[in-house]
Parts: C-alpha cells; structure tokens; sequence
C-alpha cells in the first residue's frame, strides 16, 4: 500500500498524528518529524520576515506560537512567498486572546502594504513641473493616476506611530488616535508617510478618478490639509499621470 | 538557441550581495536566482534581475512548481515561471523530484517521492508539460533525504535516468544532497555517483548542511543552506568532476547568508576543484 | 466650499507642495536605509534556519495549543481604547466593512 500525498500532508501539520506507514523514517517514524519541522520553521520564518512589526509588537516566544496556528489554519495557498499572510490581519482579528491589542490587523495589514509596495509594478512618477503649467485656477479640475505601489490605508488605530516605534530608535511611545497611512514607493523602498486626518479618504476618491477639487470636497474634513497630503504624494512619487477634466 | 552556463562557477544570488557582485564577481562566472522571488511584477528585485542578465548568464532554479505533486502542474504558477525565464534571459532551468502542494496547500519544503511506476509516469508527464510550456529543456535536481518508501522499487538514480530517457530533460546533481541522502539513509554517496546518469548533467550543486545525532546515535545531516560547504562534500564534488568533466558548479547558500567575502571564497573553492581537472578532459555538455 | 473657495485652496496647496519639493525634492533619501530587502519574502529550496536538533526536537512543530505570555514590546504601549473612548469590538467591526478586504 502506497503512501498518498494526502495522508503525508495531513500528518505533516498535525503533529498528534503517527507518521504514516509505509515510510522508512527511523524508530516511531522519527524521521518523518524532520519535514514536520522544515515545514513548520520555514512558513514560521517567512511570516516572521513579513511581519516584523507585529513579531516585535509580540515577542519571540508569541509569534512562534501563534505562527504555528495561522500556518496549519491557513497554508500558503501559493508557492509565491512573498504572496503570503494576505490573511494574516483577519486571522489576528478573529483570536480572542488578542482582543485587547485590538491595533494588531491594522499594523499588519501596513506591513502587507508595505511588501506589496516593493514588489509593484514600476511606473515613472509625474514631473511636478506638469503641475506648475496648469493655469492656478484650473487645478481644481485635475485628476490623477496613482503609481501601482502606493497604498492608502485608514486606521482607528495610530498604525503609523506603532510601527515608527517598533522599526525607529528615538519614536516616542504612541499615543491613542486614528492615523491614515500613504505608503509610496519613491525608489526600491516603500516609504510610509503619516496623512492628515482625512488624507485616505482623499487619496481613495483621487484613486476612483475624482479631481483634486471633488475629492477635497467628498472627504468633509474642515481644515484638511491638503498642502501636505498633495507634497507627501509629489515626493513620494505617487502620481504618474496628469490631465485636466473640463 | 539559448545562452548556456559556462563550466565554471556560479552563486545563488542574495539580494544584499548585488553592489559587490556587480562591482567584483571574482571567480564567479554566472548566477542561479530562485524563480519565486522574482514573481512580483516590478521593484528592486527585477531590476536586480535584468541588470545581472544583462552582464552574466543565469540559471532560474524553481522551488515551488511541486512537480512530483500528485495533484495537477499549478498552470498560473507555470506561466509566472515561464514569465521569469524570460526576463532572465535564461540559460538553464531547473526544478526538483519533490513536491510541495497538495489540496491547494503549499508546503515549502521539498517532500520525498516514493520511486514506483505510478510516479514515473507522473512526473514524466509533469517535466513533458514543463518543457512543452517553456519550449526548452528542463534540468531535474536530485532530493535530499531523510526517509524513504518501502513502496519503492526503482533506486533513485536508476530513477532519474529513466526521467531523463522519457522526456529528454536534463539533471543537476547536487552532491550535498547525494552526500546527505546517502548518509541518512545509510548508502554510499560514491556508488549513488557511479550509478548517476553523469552524461546528462547540465550542472553541480554544492551547499552547507547541519550535523546532528538522532536518538538512536546515527547521524543525521540537516539540508540547511547555512553554513560553508563540508569538506566531505568537496571531495565527493572532485570525485564526481573526475568522472563527468568539467560542469557549471553553483554554490548555495540561504540561511545565516555570510559576507560577499566569504561566499566569493567558496565560489573559488568550486574554482579550484574545476582546474584541478587534467586540461584536456572531455569537456562535452549534456545537451 | 463655494467654488471659488475650492479653486482658491486647491491652487494655494498646489502652489505650496511644489514649494515644498523644490525645497526638498528627494524623498527623504536617509529613511531608505530602513528597509528594503528584508520586506521581500522569499522563497529557497533549504530546510528551514534554526532546524538545529530538527530530528529529535518537538519544540518546533508541536501543536496548535498557544496561550498569549506577556511579552515584546505590546507590553510597553499602553493603547486600551479609542480616543473616542468607542469599545473595541464595534470600532473594528467598522473598520473592518470600511477597509478593502485582502483576496
């Protein structure tokens, strides 16, 4: 009797299972634990190298357990790496011994951001002498197109703070508050900038095609700042198109 | 026709080493890169890639198309792998007897394959659809082993040879792991060299691996990729140059990756056993 | 905003973001440091780092069993609630409908 892919997979993520039989693998099967444990140390390390924050945020001894968890409840569903934990923000929303670190999926799901940011297409940014030809009172009208790295994410939470002060030497503490997040890929490395209170909504009505103007309107935050959310967006590279609607 | 990989030696390419590679390859004459990490769509990782096609050929060594999987070739996964080929410009392509998803779950590990008719006829078919798909010639990587099948009733290379004879593909002999099957499982690493199929050798592997003890006091050799390449290694790397000439010799190295420095150092290591070779052995290529 | 209000603050802010780039035109060139190759999440075809004592260790594989120990550096953060003071379960279930979903 052949041994099938199914009973050897089954058995390689549930540890209280016997190894099965029909291997030459040692006394009990010992040797079957070998691939038990490549599997389990390999997915481990590469969620740990995805999400270095939220091992940091847990320590050591927290994201090998919970690792072990995810990897058996949610395999890779893709031989491509650097694809997985796309999951991993719901799976940390759904443990209710987490309950009280209510930022984790957040903080994850920047550094989703932040991976899918270093691996998205590459597009050149606009020269922001375009912007300078249009007549001042047209501006208004202009929309824009989004560099495929950027990201835009809105939080309850002060994801940026947390993840400066895991990933900074001098970051101060964070304090409680919402904080939105556009992540930029200027060159090779994914740049997350802290928005204005607003600035995802306004970056996501600029994504849906809206004009500078509409999305200023649309988002309802009195005293947005614009200023600094379109000069995070320039130095970022963030726009790699231009036109004027009428 | 494509560009081939010369009979000197390459590295695996990490990514930390791409300003020292490109200003002072040393002895390095080519590069293999893992064809997963180059699936994203843009980034540093594909300029890495095309600024080192454009100066050294490169071999593209898949880890996850899971060929020996008894489930269906993943075709997206094959497309993306066919997409970095071209990128690289390729000279070789390489792939494992192994698999590594099975019911939608990607394991990244190599898992064994019991040596059986059934599993022939599988991976035949799989390595034919490869080779239709990339319209080139694959090469197919020996595993390493930690166990085997009592099902089994070819031995490996016998194994490999047959592969090899049904669908033309070529196959890269990593000596670590003939070292660390052969030593787990209790065989000799120089008569698995003997029985290989050493004409149809496109290229070497040699790797670190860890050294440790079960519980029964036997050795048991880890394939960890961390540490320099075991003396042991070398010399069976010399035994089997002495026996098929010269070839493309990678070293590899993916855990706890060391200074350029110390991987260059390998790199002459795999030099030196090339030109220890008497100069006027045949220098043939599998294809 | 009127119009005319919108158009004035649109073509102020613009006016001031390329002052703003021509004063600092490279994105903050030192912070690349930070990151970068260690965000890719690769693929090798080695046993897993750290398998030391692989064969014989159940440390690494055990099973699913995980209890929360007070540990990293969660602990030195001290965020118990909104700002708004809206209990946890109901601001994430909101922010849950709000954010796009990962496939």
């Amino acid at each position: 009797m052949g041994v099938s892919q199914a009973s050897f997979s089954a058995a390689l993520f549930d540890p209280a299972m016997a190894a099965p039989s029909g291997l030459v693998s040692g006394p009990e099967g010992r040797r079957f634990n070998v691939y038990r444990n490549n599997v389990v140390v390999s997915l481990t390390e590469a969620l740990k190298t995805g999400f270095p924050v939220i091992a940091r945020l847990l320590g050591d001894e927290n994201i090998d357990g919970l690792a072990r968890l995810y990897l058996r409840t949610h395999p890779p569903t893709t031989p491509v790496m650097q694809r997985f934990g796309d999951t991993f923000p719901d799976f940390l929303a759904s443990l209710d011994q987490l309950d009280h670190l209510g930022y984790l999926p957040d903080v994850a799901r920047l550094e989703l951001a932040l991976r899918r940011a270093y691996h998205a297409a590459d597009a050149a940014a606009v020269d922001p002498a375009q912007l300078a030809e249009i007549p001042p009172e047209k501006l208004a009208n202009v929309t824009v197109t989004l560099a495929p790295a950027v990201q835009i994410l809105r939080s309850d939470w002060p994801i940026h703070a947390i993840w400066a002060y895991n990933t900074q030497p001098d970051a101060p503490t964070p304090q409680p508050g919402a904080q939105d997040v556009l992540v930029t890929r200027p060159g090779f490395d994914p740049v997350p900038d802290l928005l204005p209170a607003g600035g995802a909504a306004f970056f996501a009505a600029l994504q849906g095609g809206a004009p500078i103007g509409t999305a200023l309107e649309a988002i309802g935050t009195p005293d947005f700042d614009l200023t600094r959310a379109l000069t995070l967006a320039l130095q970022g590279g963030a726009f790699t198109a231009i036109s004027l609607t009428e | 026709m494509h560009p081939t990989l010369p009979n000197a030696p390459g590295i695996g390419f990490k990514p930390q080493h791409f300003a020292e590679l490109t200003a002072d390859p040393g002895p390095v004459a080519w590069i293999e890169v893992h064809a997963e990490n180059y699936m994203g769509d843009g980034g540093r990782p594909q300029a890495q890639l095309a600024h080192l096609a454009d100066r050294m050929p490169v071999s593209v060594h898949g880890v996850g198309l899971s060929i020996g999987g008894e489930d269906p070739l993943d075709r997206d996964h094959l497309d993306r792998l066919a997409r970095v080929v071209d990128r690289a410009g390729a000279a070789s392509v390489s792939e494992h007897l192994a698999w590594s998803s099975h019911g939608g779950a990607y394991f990244n590990d190599l898992l064994p394959l019991p040596y059986t008719d059934a599993t022939l006829a599988r991976v035949a078919a799989h390595i034919d659809q490869v080779q239709d798909r990339l319209a080139r010639p694959i090469l197919l990587e020996n595993p390493s082993s930690y166990l085997s099948f009592t099902e089994s009733t070819w031995s490996e290379t016998d194994f490999l040879a047959e592969l090899t004879r049904r669908t033309g593909c070529g196959l890269l002999l990593d000596v670590n792991n003939v070292f660390i099957s052969a030593t787990n499982l209790g065989l000799g690493a120089t008569d698995y060299i003997d029985t290989f199929p050493l004409d149809r050798v496109g290229e070497i592997h040699v790797g670190g691996h860890d050294r440790e003890t079960d519980e029964t006091g036997a050795p048991l050799l880890i394939d960890s990729h961390g540490k320099p390449v075991a003396d042991p290694v070398w010399t069976l790397l010399d035994y089997t140059l002495a026996r098929s000439g010269p070839r493309p010799v990678l070293v590899e190295w993916d855990n706890d990756v060391p200074d350029w420095l110390v991987l260059r150092d390998e790199a002459t290591r795999a030099a030196d056993a090339l030109d220890r070779l008497p100069e006027r052995m045949e220098t043939r290529r599998w294809a | 905003m009127s119009n005319t209000m919108k158009t004035m603050t649109v073509a102020a802010s613009v006016a001031a973001a390329l002052g703003a780039m021509a004063a600092a035109p490279a994105h903050a060139q030192a912070k690349e440091k930070c990151y970068g190759v260690s965000l890719a999440g690769e693929n090798d075809c080695a046993a897993g780092p750290g398998t030391t004592c692989a064969g014989t260790s159940t440390v690494n594989y055990q099973g699913n069993a995980w209890t929360l120990v007070d540990k990293g550096t969660c602990t030195d953060m001290k965020l118990p609630a909104m700002a708004d003071g809206t209990p946890r379960h109901g601001s994430l279930d909101a922010l849950d409908r709000d954010l796009p979903k990962d496939a």
